[in-house]
């Protein structure tokens, strides 16, 4: 009976080891407003919105583009510029910053040069107006209006690689 | 003794920055039985620790880096009121940024005119670009403009600004947090970091401003640029026309690019010099080109 259990028990730690070994490799979101795409491409529909720090599974990898899933099962294209090999940390304190695991591994979020930093610069620098980054910072081109600009300047959509 | 004796040189080796010589030393130190396995893993450790600068500073922290630099580009240089231009040349940097090998940063890419006439152009680690007003209406065609704008992009894909920081304040911004984690800041560490991060600042400005990068760098800006027009589907040799034209502007001691980048001539002839001839206009992207720049012909 009790060696039943045992290897039960057995049968399941292998059953969880091939699940870990056949998931694909992992990437972190490096950016802070990630997009999925259904398409290899800036122009491709915009399918889900992926935060900083979050897990990617990484299913398939093409030139400059990697399809990833993330933990509740959302799945598109996004741009291996955007992810990281490291494992973003949000929170100090978590085990693998307590266990000491090296940069090469880890990426703390807020660590370093931050916001807490750039408010000790500002009030340092009171000359130094920030309003006008700020302002650049709201200017964005929707897919919709990049696509518009490259089809009628006779351009090539998505900037074929 | 010796051990300790060994230790005290081999930890002076890696603050010196000789890490692989310390590295080798500490292989060497436990192949004579003077340091134990232990210690040689920990000195090679600390030697990684110590020798990572530019390429450990996050996308997050070169997002920071960008908005002082831009910030403080700014007390010198006033932005232009034109949302019609300012609206064109975001569409332009973006489809180029999109093409490049680094399109995502942390913040994305954003661009913005300065009221100057200066022939000049910055761009901010992460992405923020700043264009002064007398480069845009120096170029003659949006293909130039593009290749200006290009040539930008490529310096954010390169990372130059963060190459400009002097590596002992990365290091000082990697070790302090190290140890203090993501853990709120205390007043010491802070007043650290942001000493470390005024200088950086001062250290990219600098360089943008004055020094410039190496020439080298602006070669590497150059082929990227190219490389980016022609995926866009521009046509690449509106660079060598762009440093053509720029080379007819070209005052050796005036400020802006003469003072920071080699001169067009020399640029023409690291990417291969070849002598464009008239442009191939594309009629829609003139009439666009010709409206954004408020240009009634």
């Amino acid at each position: 009976m009790r060696h039943r259990k045992r290897a039960g028990a057995l049968a399941l730690l292998l059953l969880i080891a091939a699940a870990v070994l056949a998931a694909g490799p992992q990437r972190s979101v490096q950016v802070r407003e990630g997009k999925l795409r259904q398409s290899p491409s800036f122009l491709g529909k915009i399918t889900a919105d992926v935060a900083y720090g979050d897990r990617m599974e990484v299913l398939e990898e093409t030139a400059g583009w990697t399809r990833v899933r993330d933990g509740s099962g959302r799945s598109g294209w996004i741009h291996a510029s955007a992810l990281t090999e490291k494992k973003v940390v949000l929170k100090a304190g978590q085990g693998d910053v307590a266990a000491g695991a090296s940069g090469e591994e880890i990426a703390l979020a807020g660590k370093g040069f931050n916001e807490e930093v750039e408010k000790t610069y500002r009030a340092a620098n009171p000359d130094v107006d920030f309003a006008w980054v700020d302002r650049m910072e709201t200017w964005t081109v929707t897919p919709d209006q990049a696509a518009a600009f490259v089809s009628a300047g006779k351009l090539v959509p998505g900037g074929a690689r | 003794m010796k051990r300790i004796l060994i230790l005290t040189a081999l930890a002076a080796l890696v603050l010196a920055g000789c890490g692989s010589v310390a590295k080798m030393g500490a292989q060497l130190g436990q192949g004579a039985g003077v340091l134990t396995e232990q210690q040689t893993q920990s000195i090679n450790r600390s030697v990684d620790v110590l020798e990572k600068t530019f390429e450990d500073v996050t996308p997050e922290q070169e997002y920071y880096i960008g908005r002082s630099v831009a910030a403080s580009l700014l007390t010198s240089y006033r932005p232009l009121e034109n949302p019609v231009l300012n609206g064109y040349v975001n569409d332009l940097g973006q489809t180029l940024a999109m093409a490049s090998d680094r399109p995502e940063t942390f913040g994305g890419y954003h661009f913005l005119v300065l009221d100057s006439d200066e022939l000049n152009a910055f761009a901010a680690p992460g992405g923020l670009i700043l264009v002064c007003r007398g480069l845009v209406l120096m170029c003659e065609t949006e293909d130039e403009l593009a290749a200006v704008l290009a040539h930008e992009v490529a310096h954010v894909q390169n990372r130059d600004g963060l190459r400009a920081i002097k590596t002992s304040r990365l290091t000082g911004a990697l070790t302090t947090l190290s140890v203090e984690g993501a853990r709120h800041l205390g007043g010491e560490q802070l007043r650290d970091l942001a000493n470390q991060f005024d200088g950086s600042i001062q250290d990219v400005t600098g360089t943008l401003v004055n020094s410039g990068y190496a020439r080298g760098q602006e070669t590497a800006a150059d082929q990227a640029a190219r490389i980016i027009l022609e995926r866009v589907g521009y046509d690449p040799l509106a660079l060598n026309r762009m440093l053509q034209v720029m080379a007819a502007h070209w005052d050796p001691k005036g400020p802006g690019f003469a003072r920071t980048h080699p001169s067009p001539q020399d640029r023409l002839a690291d990417i291969g010099g070849k002598a464009a001839g008239e442009a191939d206009v594309v009629d829609v992207r003139q009439a666009r080109f010709a409206q954004a720049l408020g240009i009634k012909r």
